[in-house]
């Protein structure tokens, strides 16, 4: 038995230890927004937060994960209002959207990180997230009009 | 086809309008039994409908086309609001299953605006005018006297709103042929809602993790399902299955031996557990021998000797173009240029891999997933099963990409026939090696091309042959087409070799590559045959004008006189023929300052133009790429991509805009960063490491733009990608020398080319 914190809520989870949290996420507690891409840490479309800095949910065993906050694309915002979110639609970033869950909690962490990041910050961040509709030059300009929304608002919630 | 039509044409049935009880107002198109011979359950379901107006006025347009990163619904829901005057806040798009009311059911070709855009503007139309005839009757005046917009009807002082009127109840029309033929549809001045950049309506659910794909579905007492495939991507057999390593993991349940009549697939193993992790892990341990079958030593050497040998028959293949006579023109001509150019394999390898649940409820077969060719992979599936296609429904999601790869509809066996074996729901869902290998890939592509110059520096005579796998003998072999020799061709394996440059001897012969055929079951990719066409008319052009002393940009323009069949009009889509082709390749040499600017030594541009996808349904294109190469070590880098489209009419600028800056990238990742390599009868590649699509450290400069003025809109969904691969081609022989001829280009055959 293992306990997960996921998006603020207490899950018991009774599955082999090396289980990838991301079909935990996916088939048992049933948070789909997060996605299989490849299963190997390569394309990117699984990341979630582990303690607020994005990680690739198919390759890390839920027994690393004892009283590790967890959040998904469900929980980063309970209104789905993230400025990165927000962002995302004002330039209409997602094209088939499949690997857009893990962008943007690439993205956010980012942000967190590096509340105004250059051009090349941006690049150096989000390479390792494949795009295979290749929306790109969208994600990279979403970044800087979030960076940008939040450092007028000043608050997480812009 | 030469001049071609689409080989899959819509029956025009006439509309029947009518609220089938006070509270729904549908339009419909389609043969309709009569109102009310299926059950409108609560008001909200009809038989055959386009769309749907409730007693709030929200109009809920049905969208048989698949979401796979058009943002499809979006433009279809503007084309019926432009006509309807509907309120555009109120639209609302339901992407339907699959059922022979919808018609032919396929989402490719960059066709879904051009096919639907007169249908849904007719239909919009159609209930614009019922609605103005009720209103017209409760004020008691004349139709005539009353104006409709944003959901309103007026007539003076009078208002009453379309949900009002839905409320009354009442309202009934049908329409012939005639009558919908003989509506004026608005001239693209008056337009309101088609042209505007309204938000895409599937964005906000892909932001939040809500939208629901394929492999999102869940359903109680499911087995999850995971291959054990053979090394071979066609003809093994399995020998023995061994699974007693399976059975120590905790979950497993058993693995089957899938014998599918319909023999799409063979030695295909599938290992069942309750959940996909146990699934995946058993099948690592489950030991299978096979019997590799007559394709097990084929790899691209092979592929493309095959090539060769059936180019060198001079009766094999099937005549695409064939006007006035090339081999006599050739064999009188003197001067004479004659080049050779390859592609290898390329795969789909969309974000969200293969993956399909099958269940049977109450005598039908329910497969969930997001499907491009419902017409085509019901029946498929139903032979699998053995079961009438009537059985058969293919629920629809959202597509984590489509690129083609879901037109095919092999992914859907493997759970179905698990389902079948074990009576319960089967979720079946590839992994990244599996969805790789068990591609049906864009076939590695050989042409040869020889054309004459004439005295006047013009191409005089030009042939052409054009040898791949013909992906619709793998997906829909009743589609293939009628050639002017009478023989069959798979059109999305040479559309392309039709250009639009005048040479009045032209042969082109499209040759089936049987090895790729047996071997890979070669599949639709985005930008299909032009995908690799374009990449050797366009570079073989350059090298045809650097033989008449030309340049490159002024050599196209003088054979793109529109004269004869190049001046179009042979559909709605092609009216201005070649003329607009010219105006493309004008506006992208003036956007990229073409032989306007002093580039650094080793920097050099090249260009490259295509009609995208089927002289039916142009889309005219120029590419302008600037790269610069390192003569020592044959190393180049892309610096500027400057892409100009003739879309017609944008229906949605931005959704236009968003889709030529994804096939202008794809383009770019085909050119230099995606290789499939066919080794022992496989593609090599198993995850994203070895296939590697563009990143975004990868993007260059991009200069994007279009021309709409008002002509009938075609498809832009892949048109772009065909441009730029010959673009950067011709860029890095005008900055070297070296000319490369086969894709993807790679620093070592620039140096190769060098040398």
């Amino acid at each position: 038995m293992i306990e997960l914190t996921i998006n603020g809520q207490q899950h018991q989870v009774e599955l082999p230890p090396d289980t990838p949290l991301l079909y935990v996420l996916r088939d048992h507690v049933g948070l789909t927004g997060t996605k299989f891409g490849c299963g190997a840490a390569l394309c990117g479309a699984c990341t979630v937060h582990l303690d607020g800095t994005a990680a690739r949910s198919c390759v890390t065993a839920i027994s690393d994960l004892a009283g590790v906050k967890i959040t998904t694309i469900e929980g980063l915002d309970p209104q789905g209002r993230h400025p990165i979110q927000l962002a995302w639609i004002k330039e209409q970033v997602p094209a088939c959207g499949y690997c857009q869950s893990g962008q943007i909690m690439q993205a956010a962490s980012l942000l967190a990180q590096s509340p105004q990041p250059s051009d090349q910050d941006i690049v150096n961040a989000m390479d390792g997230n494949l795009c295979r509709c290749m929306q790109y030059i969208r994600i990279h300009r979403a970044i800087k009009t979030a960076a940008a929304d939040m450092a007028k608002g000043g608050s997480h919630h812009a | 086809m030469p001049d071609g039509h689409s080989p899959i044409v819509i029956g025009r049935r006439g509309f029947l309008i009518g609220s089938l009880s006070a509270g729904m107002l549908t339009v419909s198109y389609g043969a309709l039994p009569a109102w009310g011979a299926e059950p409108a359950a609560a008001g909200l379901y009809s038989p055959s409908l386009w769309y749907d107006i409730d007693d709030q006025g929200v109009v809920t347009v049905n969208i048989a086309k698949a979401e796979m990163g058009q943002h499809v619904g979006t433009p279809l829901a503007q084309s019926v609001a432009e006509e309807l005057e509907a309120d555009w806040s109120q639209m609302r798009i339901r992407h339907v299953d699959s059922d022979p009311k919808w018609g032919t059911m396929i989402t490719g070709g960059s066709w879904s605006v051009n096919w639907t855009f007169d249908l849904l503007s007719r239909a919009g139309a159609a209930g614009r005018i019922a609605l103005v005839a009720a209103a017209a009757k409760t004020f008691g005046v004349a139709p005539e006297a009353c104006v409709a917009s944003a959901g309103t009807v007026t007539s003076g002082a009078k208002s009453v709103s379309y949900a009002e009127l839905i409320k009354a109840g009442g309202i009934a029309a049908a329409m012939s042929d005639a009558d919908l033929k003989q509506i004026k549809l608005k001239s693209p001045a008056e337009y309101k809602i088609v042209g505007k950049s309204v938000a895409a309506l599937d964005i906000p659910a892909k932001v939040d993790g809500s939208a629901h794909y394929g492999i999102d579905f869940q359903t109680p007492n499911m087995l999850f399902a995971k291959l054990v495939r053979p090394p071979v991507r066609n003809g093994a057999t399995v020998k023995t299955v061994d699974d007693q390593g399976a059975r120590k993991i905790p979950g497993y349940v058993k693995t089957l031996t899938l014998d599918d009549p319909s023999k799409t697939f063979s030695g295909l193993v599938v290992v069942l557990a309750d959940n996909y992790w146990a699934a995946s892990r058993a099948s690592d341990a489950v030991q299978v021998t096979w019997d590799l079958g007559p394709h097990a030593k084929v790899d691209d050497a092979a592929l493309l000797a095959a090539a060769r040998q059936a180019a060198a028959n001079p009766d094999a293949g099937a005549s695409w173009v064939l006007d006035g006579d090339a081999d006599a023109a050739l064999a009188k001509a003197s001067n004479i240029v004659s080049a050779e150019y390859l592609t290898g394999a390329n795969l789909h390898a969309p974000m969200e891999p293969m993956n399909a649940t099958a269940l049977f409820d109450n005598g039908v077969w329910h497969l969930h997933a997001g499907n491009q060719f419902q017409t085509a992979c019901v029946p498929l599936v139903a032979k699998s099963l053995g079961v009438d296609p009537a059985q058969v429904v293919v629920h629809q999601y959202y597509l984590g990409g489509g690129f083609g790869r879901r037109l095919y509809g092999d992914y859907l066996i493997p759970a179905a026939l698990a389902a079948k074996a074990t009576g319960r729901p089967v979720k079946l869902v590839y992994n990244r090696s599996d969805d790789m290998r068990l591609d049906c890939p864009r076939s590695p592509s050989f042409q040869a091309i020889k054309a004459a110059i004439g005295p006047d520096g013009r191409v005089s005579a030009l042939k052409h042959d054009v040898v791949a796998g013909w992906p619709t003998n793998t997906v829909a072999p009743a589609l293939l087409a009628d050639t002017p020799d009478k023989r069959k061709a798979d059109s999305f394996a040479v559309s392309g070799a039709d250009f639009w440059y005048s040479v009045p001897n032209h042969h082109v012969r499209a040759i089936r590559n049987e090895l790729a055929q047996a071997a890979l079951s070669p599949g639709y990719l985005r930008s299909v045959g032009p995908g690799f066409t374009i990449w050797a008319v366009e570079s073989f052009f350059d090298e045809l004008a650097k033989s008449a002393n030309a340049d490159p940009v002024e050599f196209r323009l003088k054979h793109l006189d529109a004269a004869g069949k190049q001046a179009g009009g042979q559909t709605p889509g092609n009216q201005g023929g070649a003329n607009r082709l010219a105006a493309v390749l004008k506006a992208a040499a003036d956007r990229a300052g073409w032989k306007k600017q002093a580039l650094p030594a080793g920097t050099a541009q090249g260009v490259a133009i295509s009609m995208g996808q089927e002289r039916g349904m142009p889309t005219f294109t120029a590419c302008v790429a600037e790269v610069s190469v390192d003569k020592a070590t044959g190393k180049f880098s892309v610096k500027k991509l400057t892409v100009v489209s003739d879309v017609g009419t944008p229906v949605n600028p931005d959704g236009v805009r968003s889709q030529m800056e994804s096939a202008t990238l794809w383009g770019l990742s085909l050119a230099i960063h995606e290789s499939g390599t066919i080794k022992d009868g496989a593609i090599t590649a198993g995850n994203y490491d070895a296939y590697t699509p563009l990143r975004m450290s990868q993007v260059p400069n991009l200069d994007i733009s279009f021309i709409g003025e008002g002509h009938y809109p075609v498809g832009i969904g892949e048109p772009p990608t065909t441009v730029v691969a010959p673009a950067i081609a011709n860029a890095i022989a005008a900055a070297t020398g070296a000319r490369v001829r086969s894709l993807p280009i790679t620093p070592k055959k620039v140096k190769a080319a060098l040398i």
